[in-house]
């Protein structure tokens, strides 16, 4: 990746992480934590690698994204309407009565968002529906899914992860946002899903772990994982719940709590140092 | 004519209907030789996804599907699919209004030996309550070939309930099934049977025990239970005054809960449900279970008089 395209990314990701606080301050609930983890995933994916045209949400041929982690809901936001999937004054409607911005992702409601989450566990099983299409279709799309850590303690991941294997779904990259922490405490406090690498092995997907703030590494990532045929990838991702604003960083309590006035001021002046 | 079990009809109009309808593919959780999906499994191998045993991922990747423009059926028993994968049901397909048909075979007692973990009592109520969802439940194989096109043609989430046991034609020749609108097998003037699914032969058969014993009996095939045909019902009580409603299904929340809220709102009459009275299932052969539990044609013809007493 050239020197122009990462500080892009970075610049991008920075406005992004912007748009996160500012919309969740606005609606006064929601998730920063893991929202924040995902901000480099998510803008590497839209802005450099995904083949999608925010003018026609229902091409075809379309690259795909499902955010297993629903609950990240405002990241997705921030990236569709910086991306030109609808206007940014939406954002500060999210989770209002009436808004377009559901609390969750709703397919129905929102122009790029490609499947309803929220109940975790369910993305995956959507995502192979949507691989599995592509193969039957010779088309050449490729179906992204991000899942949370925790969210692989829910028995469904590991069903999807079964059959994503069994059916080869080489056009299918599981992104693990891995921060370590949930609503009530560390995954390994509340239930441990170690060795994360090893279980996806296990079930038979090609693995890759990464820094997952590092838009290099992601890239190096995505692309072995376009190369590796026969079987689905998973790139477990070490991020860091709450990046980018050092009061949120690794804080469990960050997972749900939207930021006050005091607080959104303070990780908007953080921001404006890009990290 | 054998008897044909809707879950044999519903293969076979599979497997016939998959050349027509190009975007329809199958999936099944292990029970394809069950649900009779195999037959077109048979057909179409490459159209045709065994999910393995897990109902949850195969509801989420029948939803994936469809939002490829792929009309998925998703074949598992009714049980399974609507108690182990209800929660799938409701979050991944009904509220983003995805164009699956969850066709679940094995429904209620007539399941027989497995006994009551397998026999679904409850599905309808289940589905009855989560918004967007079609329940379809033919009489037969007839019927069910219809109801299938139907589903393949309509756009939206559908529940259609299959039996495993073999059920005698209601239907002999050609019959417009269309969603939402009931069928009058019978006319009559003391008493109205609405029935869904295998009940729909058992209440002809009550209404021929009734004739014997002069009483004139309205016969209405609910195959739709959501939405549901008012104006049926609400017609047919104005001129019998007295509704019977039979289902092999717990009395709670299905088709006679759903009749007994169009009349209670719009035409209030006497009327006797006919199902299962909140209680499992057990091991047993279907046809004994259906004595059982009060479910036989004698039963809806008690409850036919019962109902014709109160008015």
């Amino acid at each position: 990746m050239d020197n122009k395209t990462l500080e892009q990314l970075k610049e991008k990701a920075n406005i992004i992480r912007k748009d996160i606080i500012n919309m969740l301050a606005e609606a006064k609930s929601g998730h920063p934590g893991g929202s924040l983890s995902a901000v480099e995933i998510l803008t590497y994916l839209y802005f450099k690698e995904m083949n999608v045209d925010p003018t026609n949400p229902q091409w075809p041929d379309r690259d795909r994204f499902v955010l297993s982690k629903g609950h990240g809901a405002p990241v997705l936001y921030a990236v569709l309407a910086e991306k030109g999937y609808f206007s940014k004054e939406e954002l500060m409607k999210l989770r209002k009565t009436g808004a377009m911005l559901q609390g969750h992702p709703d397919m129905k409601g929102t122009p790029g968002v490609e499947m309803s989450t929220g109940s975790l566990g369910q993305g995956l099983s959507a995502s192979n529906g949507m691989a599995l299409a592509g193969k039957l279709d010779n088309k050449n799309y490729r179906v992204y899914v991000l899942v949370g850590d925790g969210e692989m303690q829910e028995g469904q991941i590991w069903e999807a992860a079964m059959t994503a294997a069994h059916y080869k779904l080489d056009n299918l990259t599981a992104f693990v946002d891995n921060n370590g922490l949930q609503i009530d405490g560390t995954n390994e406090d509340v239930k441990n899903v170690e060795p994360i690498e090893d279980k996806w092995k296990a079930f038979g997907w090609h693995v890759i772990t990464i820094d997952g703030h590092d838009f290099q590494q992601i890239e190096n990532a995505v692309k072995e994982a376009k190369e590796t045929k026969g079987k689905p990838t998973a790139i477990i991702a070490k991020t860091v719940k709450g990046k980018g604003v050092s009061f949120m960083e690794n804080q469990v309590d960050w997972h749900g709590v939207a930021p006050n006035e005091e607080q959104k001021e303070k990780a908007l002046k953080e921001l404006e140092v890009r990290i | 004519m054998a008897n044909i079990a809707t879950r044999e009809a519903y293969g076979a109009a599979l497997a016939e209907l998959g050349e027509k309808y190009q975007d329809v593919v199958v999936l099944d959780a292990d029970l394809s030789k069950s649900t009779k999906t195999s037959e077109f499994k048979k057909k179409f191998p490459n159209r045709f996804f065994n999910i393995g045993i897990s109902e949850q991922d195969l509801m989420g990747t029948a939803a994936g599907l469809a939002t490829c423009g792929k009309i998925p059926f998703a074949s598992t028993f009714a049980m399974f699919a609507t108690g182990r994968a209800f929660e799938q049901i409701r979050n991944s397909i009904a509220y983003p209004n995805l164009n699956v048909k969850i066709a679940a075979s094995h429904a209620g007692i007539t399941l027989g030996e497995d006994g009551a973990s397998h026999q679904a009592i409850e599905d309808i109520a289940l589905m009855r309550a989560v918004p967007n969802m079609t329940i379809v439940n033919p009489a037969d194989a007839l019927s069910t070939k219809k109801a299938v096109e139907a589903a393949i043609l309509h756009k939206g989430p559908m529940y259609i309930r299959l039996g495993r046991l073999g059920v005698p034609e209601v239907y002999k020749e050609d019959m417009d099934f269309r969603i939402g609108k009931g069928i009058l097998l019978e006319e009559g003037k003391d008493v109205t049977i609405i029935a869904c699914g295998f009940m729909v032969h058992i209440a002809l058969e009550a209404s021929s025990m009734l004739k014997e014993e002069g009483i004139s009996a309205e016969v209405i095939d609910m195959h739709t239970i959501k939405p549901l045909d008012e104006e049926i019902i609400i017609n047919s009580a104005r001129k019998t005054h007295a509704v019977v409603t039979a289902e092999e299904h717990n009395i709670i929340g299905g088709l006679g809960g759903a009749v007994a809220e169009v009349l209670c709102e719009n035409y209030p009459v006497p009327m006797v449900r006919v199902g299962i009275k909140d209680v499992f299932g057990q091991s047993g052969k279907p046809l004994e279970l259906v004595e059982l539990y009060g479910i036989s044609a004698k039963d809806v013809a008690a409850a036919a008089k019962k109902a014709i007493a109160k008015k």
